[in-house]
């Protein structure tokens, strides 16, 4: 085949899967596209598929690890609908993303072409079957030998296919392999540089049998940015945020899908002056950071959400005693130990109300990967000034998700500054609040003069156990008034769209991309709906339901669980609502909707396109009865 | 915990605060009279005294229970945390700040059940303090129900017929934690012991750990009763490494020359149970000590700053 055969197709975006058995590499493949479509100009976003183990067995739909890159010329803030074009190990992991409707109907295929005359019978048969399943869709299938030509160029084909499936890629989407090959000797610089060389060569080797073999390409403009940009996922950004908001204790114990923050902090954190300390267990994580943030250190904790049930007694005491304390909880499904890898919106009501008594703390949801890094900054700024819990609610989807955002230009000042250890004047108590704001000064041991022991128990100014009446109304009427004061800052949220109109859409956190994504295209239409995402869930963002008012119809979309009217049992009585709508529904007293899902992946901005329309049509119906 | 009281140095000729007992102490101790805590709360104040330890300088972390309220009689920094978790609060606050003394005091129930991960965790990190265990094998506060030290037969709110499992032994169980460095046991009604015991503790440069037995005057007044009527029944543990308290040669006969050094014979003379053995079983003052393996050099904001961008470029587009 030659050059002027190839037909290649302009389009704004694409959709790439690549899909293998654990331990095939897929990640690595990914990763390395994505960083290169990056670091061209185009827009990012990068969803890891990964199953909860090791290495499961392979050729099996249920052990299918992958990695969905979209890229486009502009920005790109989601995971968007279906993919266009996947590439496939085996016709196994293949069918498990068939089931799971992710790829369009007329998706490119490349397939490796070993198991359709496997020596196996039972491999034959499997094959057979998978693609009679999948024959339902128009697919367009192109077997690739990708076992047998990575064998040309290394003794175990097992081990490189990534590197060769890299090429191909890089050949169909014209990628600048200049950028690629700086990457890998990068990921080996530690290794011999025998091992960079090879994989290079596997990648060339997959652009020149691409362009051997393949009549077809895409053509995705690409256009370097004004500003600086740097590429990386929110557990990344949000370790990175950590140190630069001068943190200097992450206590933390394994837990998907947060572990990774403290695997960047542990890379490096040491030589920012910090630690990552491993405790025996989610309560004692919680507790030595609590103790680090005692003795004056800035401490974090990182967790998902079956370690934040655990640390929510530690968090009350945190509350309590007014020890500042930032509390990192990466989001997965729930409740229990329900989907580790797996996204979900599913723990804002217990991080804002998970354990007895009142508790009142600051809850933030970063949006971005981008918010990821700001946000630990916020989150440290307002733990101290307020003496108070700060919990960052990220999750799976941002914390393995990859994307590029404008460089931060590095503030000194983020860093915070030293405590007033100076002298405690005669007279100042542990507690001297000032009754208007609920705020004191924060007194740490070693500083003269302000001996005083701190309780969970109720107390009085002095810091003394009190169970009088009118100390433990005073305390917690202070408590609570910190939240007022801090609300009293912030802005009312930008709406994205008209201010006014048929239906608003509200968002928390990591669903914004996909919201704003499947407003535009109802937009586009003539729809009149607009969207608005909250950062701040605990205390909200003032004025909401100002602008909540000026929409006929107000819903939330989120990745939690809701019940649907008109199930068995299910009435306007007994439905459970999304967590974000029983929250606003309470604090606006207006009849908001809500449209949620669990399906374990982020949302997709056609289903949320889907349901803007049918909420839409129903305020014109009127109401059914 | 090495006894440091440089502060005291008179270098521009102020006046020398020196500290008596009874100025470590801030308001009068709510426990029952006859409560085994005062005479720990005794003893430390005495040590506190003998090494003149500035009070803004020591920070005393307990959970819940009767001898958790320790912190808020003893004039110093205190974290009263809650049930169980003393010594992640301590652990953490060591390593935020290695120059502050920290004492960490709890109950049987606090330390030996609900806490019982952590307190062999904290053994293993051997963090610089010193941990006491004030045991009167009972839950006191919540009143009377059995805890893993009540012996096996005792009657409770919980255990109305008996306590019908064999008693956790707290010295076992911390002599078999790895980098365990400093073991002890005293009792509380032999107040010179208690003293010389927690002086070796607080000397010594790791995680002390002193179980203090004591009784509660409300739900377990006899439990040590035997010993205290008879001191034929408690055997001393002397060493110079260890505690070896001569005025109490006269009352207490039994008496065993043990090298604290020696693991094997700790964990023998632990298991043993012919005789109430008081004394040091363990001490080693070479162990890792957690903050120091730990210790990183700080470094300045604007260091910071310039070292976050160069990580930045790894990750530039």
């Amino acid at each position: 085949m030659t050059d002027n055969k190839i037909k290649v197709t302009e389009v704004p975006e694409h959709t790439v899967e690549i899909v293998t058995n654990s331990g095939e590499g897929a990640q690595k493949c990914a990763q390395l596209f994505g960083q290169t479509c990056a670091k061209m100009g185009n827009g990012v976003w990068t969803v890891e598929i990964i199953p909860a183990e090791i290495e499961p067995p392979s050729r099996h739909v249920t052990s299918t690890s992958g990695n969905i890159i979209r890229f486009g010329t502009e920005k790109v803030t989601n995971w968007g609908d279906q993919s266009k074009l996947v590439v496939a190990f085996n016709e196994q992991v293949l069918l498990s993303r068939h089931r799971l409707h992710s790829m369009q109907d007329d998706c490119i295929i490349l397939l490796e072409s070993m198991w359709a005359d496997h020596e196996e019978e039972l491999i034959r048969e499997e094959y057979a079957a998978a693609m009679e399943e999948m024959s339902s869709k128009n697919y367009r299938f192109v077997m690739v030998p990708i076992e047998e030509e990575t064998a040309k160029i290394v003794d175990n084909p097992q081990i490189g296919k990534n590197m060769f499936a890299l090429g191909i890629l890089a050949e169909i989407y014209q990628r600048d392999v200049s950028i690629i090959e700086r990457q890998i000797a990068h990921i080996f610089r530690h290794k011999a540089a025998k091992i960079t060389e090879v994989n290079i060569e596997l990648v060339h080797h997959g652009q020149a049998w691409a362009r051997e073999n393949l009549d077809f390409q895409f053509n995705i403009e690409s256009v370097q940015a004004e500003e600086e940009r740097v590429v990386m996922n929110g557990n990344q950004a949000a370790a990175l945020g950590a140190i630069a908001a001068g943190m200097e204790i992450c206590a933390m114990y394994p837990i998907t899908p947060a572990t990774s923050v403290s695997h960047e902090l542990s890379d490096i954190f040491e030589s920012y002056g910090g630690m990552v300390h491993q405790a025996e267990d989610e309560i004692a994580a919680a507790g030595v950071a609590l103790g680090a943030s005692y003795g004056g250190k800035v401490a974090l904790t990182v967790t998902s959400g079956p370690g934040l049930a655990l640390k929510s007694e530690f968090l009350g005491l945190a509350i309590m005693v007014e020890i500042p304390l930032v509390v990192l909880d990466v989001q997965r499904g729930g409740p229990s130990t329900g989907l580790p890898t797996k996204v979900e919106q599913s723990d804002l009501l217990a991080a804002l109300y998970g354990q007895p008594g009142d508790a009142p703390r600051v809850v933030i949801a970063p949006r971005t990967i981008e918010d990821c890094f700001h946000s630990m900054i916020t989150a440290r700024r307002i733990a101290e000034t307020f003496r108070c819990v700060v919990i960052v609610l990220t999750d799976a989807n941002l914390a393995t998700g990859v994307q590029q955002f404008t460089r931060p230009d590095f503030d000194v000042r983020w860093q915070g500054e030293p405590i007033d250890a100076s002298p405690v004047p005669e007279g100042l108590r542990p507690y001297d609040w000032d009754l208007e704001t609920g705020m004191s000064r924060r007194i740490i041991p070693g500083t003269p003069g302000g001996q005083h022991t701190v309780t969970g128990l109720a107390h009085d100014e002095e810091s003394r156990v009190s169970y009088d009446p009118w100390s433990n109304e005073l305390g917690q009427r202070m408590r609570s008034r910190k939240l007022a004061v801090f609300q009293s800052t912030l802005m009312p949220p930008p709406v994205y769209g008209d201010e006014e109109g048929d239906l608003l859409v509200v968002g928390w956190g990591s669903t914004q991309g996909a919201i704003e994504e499947a407003v535009d295209r109802a937009r586009a239409e003539g729809r009149k709906v607009s969207t608005c995402q909250l950062t701040f869930l605990s205390p909200f963002e003032p004025g909401l339901k100002a602008i909540f008012s000026k929409f006929r119809k107000v819903i939330t979309v989120e990745i939690n669980y809701s019940d649907n009217v008109g199930d068995p049992y299910i009435t306007e009585e007994t439905r459970r609502y999304g967590q974000l709508c029983w929250l606003l529904r309470a604090h606006t007293l207006i009849d908001i909707e809500n449209w949620t899902s669990v399906p374990g992946q982020p949302l997709r901005p056609n289903d949320i396109y889907n349901s803007i329309i049918e909420h839409i049509e129903a305020i014109d119906k009127g109401p059914s009865t | 915990m090495s006894s440091i009281a440089l502060s005291l140095l008179d270098i521009e000729g102020e006046e020398i605060k020196c500290f008596e007992a009874e100025d470590y102490q801030t308001r009068v101790a709510k426990w029952c009279s006859g409560c085994g805590d005062f005479g720990a709360l005794n003893a430390v104040k005495r040590l506190l005294a003998k090494e003149q330890l500035q009070p803004e300088k020591m920070a005393f972390v307990s959970g819940i229970g009767c001898s958790s309220r320790f912190p808020h009689y003893v004039n110093a920094y205190g974290f009263h945390g809650i049930h169980g978790r003393a010594l992640p609060i301590a652990t953490g606050l060591k390593l935020a700040r290695p120059e502050l003394d920290v004492f960490v005091v709890m109950g049987d129930g606090d330390c030996t059940s609900i806490g019982a991960g952590h307190w062999i965790h904290a053994t293993r990190y051997n963090a610089n303090m010193t941990a006491l265990l004030l045991d009167n094998n009972i839950y006191g506060l919540t009143k009377n129900q059995t805890s893993p030290t009540t012996p096996i037969g005792y009657a409770s709110n919980t255990s109305p017929r008996g306590s019908v499992l064999p008693a956790l032994d707290p010295l076992q169980a911390t002599l078999g934690v790895s980098n365990a460095s400093f073991v002890a046991q005293t009792a509380d009604w032999i107040p010179a012991h208690l003293y010389a015991t927690l002086q070796a503790a607080y000397e010594h440069p790791g995680f002390s750990f002193v179980r203090i037995l004591q009784r509660c005057p409300k739900f377990t007044p006899d439990v040590f009763l035997d010993n205290v009527k008879n001191p034929d029944l408690t055997e001393l543990l002397i060493h110079e490494n260890g505690v070896d308290v001569p005025s109490l040669e006269q009352l207490y006969k039994s008496r065993r020359v043990h090298d604290p050094k020696n693991i094997d014979d700790a964990r023998a003379l632990a298991q043993r149970t012919d005789m109430l053995r008081l004394g040091v079983f363990f001490r080693d003052d070479n162990f890792p000590v957690y903050e120091e393996v730990r210790a990183v050099q700080p470094v300045s904001a604007d260091e910071k700053v310039v070292r976050l961008n160069q990580e930045f470029d790894r990750y530039g587009v």
